[in-house]
């Protein structure tokens, strides 16, 4: 299991801004190792944020995303004290799920 | 199994192993892979792109804003916001023209959430970067060239 997500989510006027840093090698498939061997590619292909079980943003990653992703997005119709739930899986169907309470 | 399963395919001589990859692939359907759109990012020209994320004709529109660096030391960590001063806004797209396969990441921006995505990303050398916005049923882009003094693809 990879290590857990950084979420923040805090209120920014009368939305949410979500700030989230995942810990993933996000390997291209394309870099070889010392003995010359290709590395195979090992990336997050999807990510979902839900509020309140509404989907607030989903998203489709290829190889090119930085190592340890960082996103952030803002939404409407959050409130402090409400969770926004972030998930991932990657291209071997690894998954994770981490949540942050609005601040 | 699902990794081998595309491994298989990739590999010619690989026939057995497909048949088996794709028995098993019947009985424990992947969500991961059933949501990827692999056409889309496998394309190598903004034009194949945008038809594989299903648009045609995109209109270069400055209410797109790209914010990111003019020059990025480090390719292999370059931050990009992108803003859609678009109503409707329900589909945000990056692409980099240079790398070697063109889009590299694509959000889905429901009702109700801003048209503003934050993420870094990967470029392989200078290149022209695509913002891809879908409002109402429209297609809209706006580009900018991004130099990058050390490429984040290498080895």
């Amino acid at each position: 299991m990879a290590d857990p997500m950084k979420i923040r989510a805090q209120m920014q006027g009368d939305k949410v801004e979500v700030k989230v840093l995942m810990a993933h090698e996000m390997e291209t498939g394309l870099r070889k190792d010392s003995s010359g061997k290709p590395i195979p590619a090992w990336f997050i292909q999807n990510v979902t944020a839900t509020c309140n079980g509404k989907t607030v943003l989903s998203a489709e990653w290829g190889p090119a995303v930085s190592k340890n992703p960082f996103l952030a997005f803002r939404f409407s119709g959050g409130k402090p004290g409400d969770k926004v739930t972030i998930s991932w899986v990657d291209n071997h169907g690894d998954k994770r799920t981490d949540e942050a309470t609005i601040s | 199994m699902h990794s081998g399963r595309r491994k298989a395919l990739q590999d010619a001589g690989g026939l057995a192993v497909l048949a088996l990859g794709m028995a098993a692939g019947l009985f424990k359907p992947s969500i991961a892979r059933a949501d990827w759109n692999k056409e889309a990012f496998s394309t190598k020209s903004f034009a194949e792109a945008v038809k594989d994320l299903g648009g045609s004709q995109p209109v270069e529109s400055k209410e797109i804003r790209i914010d990111s660096p003019d020059i990025a030391e480090n390719g292999a960590v370059v931050p990009f916001a992108v803003s859609s001063g678009m109503p409707d806004t329900q589909k945000i797209a990056l692409l980099i023209e240079k790398n070697p396969n063109i889009l590299a990441a694509e959000f889905d921006i429901p009702a109700g959430t801003e048209g503003w995505i934050n993420t870094r990303v990967k470029m392989n050398q200078t290149s022209r970067v695509i913002a891809l916005v879908k409002a109402g049923d429209k297609y809209y882009y706006n580009a900018k060239e991004v130099k990058v003094t050390l490429g984040g693809c290498g080895g």
